[in-house]
């Protein structure tokens, strides 16, 4: 008997894990309003739960105010996964996630009938500088500078005014929204990838290869700048958080969170507290972003700058 | 309590036998399942490419130019087979003579040190994740590659050498369970002619296991392909056949790898990719099939 019961509980666990592998949990998260109420629901209004996924180099900053969050309202469970913008946006077009973090335009990337369902809600600005390995000679390149070496015009830094040294791209892959932002604001035209240059998509690998690769070049947002590298200014500007506010310095992007139509009363009060002082003061800020209120200009989805 | 009336009368074994009975049927349709459904998946987002995108599949296999976000968007994954083929063959070549020198050692010649500490040192190899295999080699093998060859230190080399670490607790645990195996008979018999230990090995030994070893080679291969994450780190991921071992190049994983996360589902620039996983996964079949016929070999030998 007890041999059975061994075998049939295994069995059951085998059906309890496969289940979850497949839910990919949308139905918990899908009709948030309806979960089940917990034991000690006095000191909470809000019940339920809220699935977040998408861009990667959002996820931290979603992570940190939706602990806070769940701090202020035991009744709600917010996951946060990463995947990638464009699987964000994917899984909220489709309704498998109840929000759909992304570094571009919904417009970019899913076509123009589901875009126009999602809602954007703009929670941070992320501005991005070209990095240059520590030995490199140069402080301030032009905009035709930066074009000639990211077409493979100039190889080599003597050519922009710096040492006899090759030049080493350290790209990210077509398909990233980073290097969608810095070809479409510091470049203006999209680039090829060259042979021998090097791609990698997380920000940690591309500050790694920079800092270690002699000659090498890439591009940073502006969190991920230190020592170990060297921020080369843009047209004689630098990239820094006033220059970005007040529109001097173009290469910038806005952080979204896309939700499928309007949020319900859940995702809307966490998106309200994404845009609280609490939020954008404090880890908008810590982690490099820059907060919406800052912003002197506005930018729509074909890049035009309004103040 | 019903139940445990009947245990009393005898038949325990008859409801044991249909509980496992029961249980393994379940576990086997689960997995015939899983595996039909995830082949089907693959297949149906990796053909849509062809059939809803109508991408040339020729244009796909042998084009020589990958720029899917383009105004004129070119999938050739030429580039991506050629890296993949290249790394994972070298890294099979780094590792296959190791391992088997390493087996030869474990069972030969020093067996019980072998056993006791060498093969459990190898096989903890095999859990170390990926991540941290692509990051020593991002901070040891890049950088000393990029100071002895020309180059950027990334590349096929880099990312053979990762992947041979990764391969060689599989060709190891093969190769030493095909020489554990042999007939005592044999090797006593070389041993009566007079041969050597040394001529045992490479005469009796070496040649009787081959098929096992290529086993274990081919599984290494097919191990080596499909690594993405320690590659896609050192390999430099330039789209583009590289011109010396010291250069950037990619393969299929660390295409689908970059660019996975970064597409829409249903684009074409993510059926493409679908089109990669399934290159992959029909090579996976191909090194399968070479694994059973080396089998049925080493069988008839």
């Amino acid at each position: 008997m007890k041999k059975m019961f061994m075998l049939m509980s295994v069995v059951l666990l085998t059906f309890a894990l496969a289940a979850c592998g497949n839910n990919n949990s949308p139905k918990e998260s899908g009709n948030a309003s309806e979960a089940p109420s917990e034991t000690s629901s006095a000191s909470a209004e809000l019940k339920g739960s809220i699935l977040a996924t998408g861009s990667t180099a959002l996820q931290k900053l979603v992570e940190n105010a939706s602990g806070k969050f769940m701090d202020n309202n035991s009744g709600v469970a917010i996951q946060v996964q990463g995947g990638g913008s464009g699987a964000g946006l994917t899984q909220v077009s489709e309704g498998q996630s109840d929000i759909g973090n992304s570094d571009v335009f919904a417009e970019e990337k899913l076509d123009a009938a589901k875009a126009a369902e999602l809602v954007d809600h703009k929670v941070a600005v992320v501005s991005i500088a070209a990095v240059v390995n520590a030995d490199v000679n140069v402080d301030n390149l032009s905009k035709q500078q930066l074009i000639d070496i990211f077409t493979g015009k100039v190889k080599n830094w003597s050519e922009v005014g710096g040492n006899d040294q090759a030049i080493q791209i350290i790209n990210r892959p077509s398909s990233s929204g980073t290097r969608a932002t810095f070809e479409k604001f510091a470049l203006g035209t999209k680039t090829e990838d060259l042979q021998g240059s090097i791609q990698e998509d997380s920000s940690g690998t591309v500050k790694k290869y920079v800092s270690e690769t002699p000659g090498a070049i890439g591009y940073l947002a502006l969190s991920y700048l230190d020592d170990s590298i060297k921020a080369i200014k843009y047209d004689g500007v630098e990239a820094n958080v006033e220059n970005v506010a007040n529109g001097t310095y173009p290469v910038w992007a806005y952080e979204h969170m896309y939700t499928k139509g309007e949020p319900n009363e859940i995702v809307k009060a966490f998106l309200d507290f994404m845009m609280s002082d609490e939020i954008q003061s404090n880890d908008v800020v810590e982690l490099g972003y820059i907060p919406m209120s800052e912003m002197q200009v506005q930018r729509d989805v074909e890049g035009n700058i309004t103040k | 309590m019903a139940k445990s009336h009947d245990r009393q009368q005898g038949t325990p074994h008859i409801a044991e036998e249909w509980v496992g009975r029961i249980y393994t049927t379940i576990c086997i349709l689960f997995l015939i399942v899983s595996i039909f459904s995830l082949v089907y998946f693959v297949a149906s987002k990796g053909l849509s490419t062809f059939f809803v995108n109508h991408v040339n599949p020729l244009d796909l296999l042998t084009g020589l130019k990958w720029s899917p976000d383009a105004d004129i968007p070119l999938f050739g994954a030429l580039p991506f087979i050629v890296g993949s083929f290249s790394t994972s063959l070298l890294a099979a070549i780094i590792a296959a003579p190791l391992s088997f020198c390493a087996a030869v050692f474990m069972v030969e010649i020093a067996p019980n040190f072998g056993r006791k500490y060498l093969q459990p040192v190898i096989e903890l190899l095999a859990g170390i994740p990926s991540v941290v295999y692509g990051f020593v080699g991002l901070s040891v093998i890049v950088p000393l590659f990029r100071d002895w060859f020309p180059g950027q230190g990334v590349g096929i080399a880099a990312g053979a050498v990762v992947l041979s670490v990764m391969i060689l607790p599989i060709i190891t645990s093969i190769s030493t369970d095909a020489l554990a195996a042999l007939p005592k008979g044999l090797k006593e018999g070389s041993y009566a002619l007079g041969a050597t230990r040394w001529q045992t090995i490479y005469r009796i030994v070496l040649p009787t296991t081959l098929p096992a070893q290529l086993t274990g080679i081919v599984l290494g291969i097919a191990r080596a392909f499909g690594e993405a994450l320690a590659v896609q780190m050192v390999i430099g991921n330039a789209p583009h056949i590289p011109r010396s071992l010291f250069e950037s190049t990619s393969t299929l994983t660390s295409a689908i790898t970059l660019s996975m996360g970064n597409t829409a589902m249903n684009s074409i620039q993510n059926n493409v990719l679908w089109s990669l996983a399934m290159i992959l996964m029909l090579m996976t079949f191909v090194f399968v099939f070479i694994v059973r016929w080396l089998e049925r070999r080493s069988k008839l030998g």
